[in-house]
């Protein structure tokens, strides 16, 4: 098992580790996977009036590609609009971690943990948002 | 001293040879290299007195006649042929196998492939504590039952069936029984006719010897065993295992079972010590930690240990400096958790996150302190990071959520 130097960093020390409250209007929680394939994600966003993700929040049961993509997400989605934040590709997470093909499915749990926050912040706030997509996360 | 590492607490999947076994056996790889079926020169000679001198010490071992130690590569080799060996042989006789579904795989394996040749298997599932009872086998037992196979120690739990009671009934039944005691034999004692077993497969690795030599007790009296051999040749061992011997292995294998009979008391006082101390450690200091297994009914030097909550592999990664071996999905080829742990019925999170941590006769008490504190803090770090524990601590019940497949 030989991980990059950028999953070791993500893992050793998580970006942005926590929880934001699941009940605020302006947070949106996705919780991705199932304790069964050994990873379950869970991504929250803080966003403001302007459409903005002002803060993210993640905690990941997984493996270490698992915690590095979670973490990682996290990073890249602060800052960033909800329409930049859904633009978000898994390969992209690949790259950026160095991921083996084993462990691509880290990469593809962490896009559908951002797309799944995205989703429950847009049906809380009576948003318009792609239904047959997020029926496909988990609800908690 | 300062403490080398990584640490090895992975025993129970090999362990490293004993100085002593390394030095018996280095003359059979050069001045002794003789073919011990040589009958009419010294070279073959010399060979054949350094094998004999191996059945007697694995033999007594394990309460065996020297003779009735059947010479393979290693216990998948000797599970193969016991199990195979019987079916063949008894089939007139019937075709009603035993077996458990938390054996190892080199027991299972053999099993279905003689259930799709037409032979009839049961598979019996262990309690929650991972224990095979007598009981058990009594009622699974028929008319057309030819064999009994049930491990003595399990591999990944360490738990000790019922062995000398599955003995007696079988005995009692006149089923012949075979034991895979890979992880048993030289750890706890092994007596094959106190225990009533009638075929135990053994190996070299286990118990500080080398790789690539084992053995296969065939008992000759009360009964007579006979066995289809699997590999036919020049009908060495009896006919039942053809191929020239491997001297030196099994030099090396009697060595190692000298030493384990004359130092079990010792060693399996200190390492039982050591084992509690880390079982102790870890569950004293992490409310969720559990033993998997009947916790007094297991191998003095095994402990498998499930951490809820947190996955197994970034587990391992956490504790990277001490070897150890994770019922995790992620180190398998399969997405599935170990299958053992699934047999005692333990949910997907708790069976994802166990590992099983092996002492040996090297172990030091540093090397457990070291490890305690180790596995506390990386499981204190995982539990923050874990949405499962989260959703614990508010009350959710994880199991009854509808999860996702992915």
């Amino acid at each position: 098992m030989a991980y990059s130097e950028k999953v070791l960093s993500h893992y050793e020390t998580p970006r942005n580790v926590g929880s934001l409250d699941k009940n605020a209007k302006n947070v949106g929680t996705g919780i991705v996977g199932a304790p069964e394939c050994g990873d379950v994600m869970k991504l929250q966003i803080q966003v403001d009036d302007s459409g903005k993700i002002v803060d993210a929040k993640f905690k990941t049961f997984g493996c270490g590609s698992a915690i590095a993509s979670s973490s990682l997400a996290t990073e890249w989605i602060k800052g960033r609009t909800l329409d930049e934040a859904m633009a978000i590709k898994n390969t992209e997470i690949v790259q950026e971690l160095s991921l083996p093909p084993v462990k691509i499915h880290c990469s593809v749990l962490a896009e559908d943990a951002i797309k799944s926050a995205i989703h429950d912040y847009q049906e809380k706030n009576g948003l318009d948002h792609d239904h047959a997509d997020a029926s496909e996360h988990t609800k908690a | 001293m300062a403490l080398k590492l990584p640490i090895y607490m992975d025993h129970n999947a090999t362990t490293p040879m004993d100085p002593r076994v390394l030095e018996a056996m280095l003359p059979y790889f050069t001045e002794k290299f003789g073919n011990s079926a040589s009958r009419n020169h010294e070279f073959g000679w010399e060979a054949e007195d350094g094998v004999k001198l191996a059945r007697k010490q694995v033999g007594g071992l394990i309460g065996a006649d020297p003779k009735e130690i059947i010479w393979t590569s290693g216990s998948t080799e000797s599970n193969n042929l016991a199990i195979k060996g019987v079916a063949d042989m008894y089939k007139d006789k019937g075709r009603h196998i035993i077996t458990a579904i938390h054996e190892h795989k080199a027991t299972l394996d053999p099993c279905k492939r003689l259930a799709k040749m037409g032979y009839d298997v049961t598979w019996l599932e262990p309690a929650a504590d991972g224990i095979v009872t007598a009981k058990q086998v009594a009622e699974a037992i028929r008319e057309d039952t030819i064999l009994v196979t049930i491990m003595w120690a399990n591999n990944e739990l360490g738990t000790i069936n019922e062995l000398p009671a599955i003995g007696k009934v079988c005995k009692e039944k006149g089923v012949l029984l075979h034991t895979d005691a890979t992880q048993a034999v030289g750890k706890i004692p092994v007596d094959v006719n106190a225990a009533g077993v009638d075929l135990l497969s053994g190996s070299a690795h286990k118990i500080y010897g080398p790789k690539g030599a084992g053995f296969l007790y065939v008992r000759r009296r009360k009964p007579r065993v006979r066995l289809t051999p699997i590999i036919d040749g020049g009908g060495h061992e009896r006919g039942m295992r053809s191929g020239t011997l491997n001297v030196t292995g099994i030099v090396g294998l009697g060595k190692a079972c000298e030493l384990c009979r004359l130092e079990m008391d010792e060693e399996t006082a200190r390492l039982s010590k050591l084992r509690d101390k880390l079982d102790q450690g870890i569950l004293s200091q992490l409310e969720h930690a559990v033993i998997n297994g009947k916790a007094d009914q297991r191998l003095p030097q095994t402990t498998n240990i499930s951490f809820p909550y947190v996955e197994g592999e970034s587990m391992m990664m956490a504790i990277k400096e001490i070897a150890v071996s994770s019922g995790s999905a992620c180190t398998s080829a399969s997405l599935e958790p170990s299958y053992v742990l699934k047999a005692l019925g333990l949910g997907d999170e708790i069976a994802h996150s166990s590992i099983r941590f092996g002492l040996g006769r090297f172990t030091t008490e540093e090397e457990v302190d070291f490890t305690i504190d180790k596995v506390v803090t990386a499981v204190k770090k995982l539990l923050e990071l874990s949405p499962l524990y989260e959703m614990v601590l508010e009350g959710i019940d994880i199991n009854a959520i509808e999860w996702g497949a992915h």
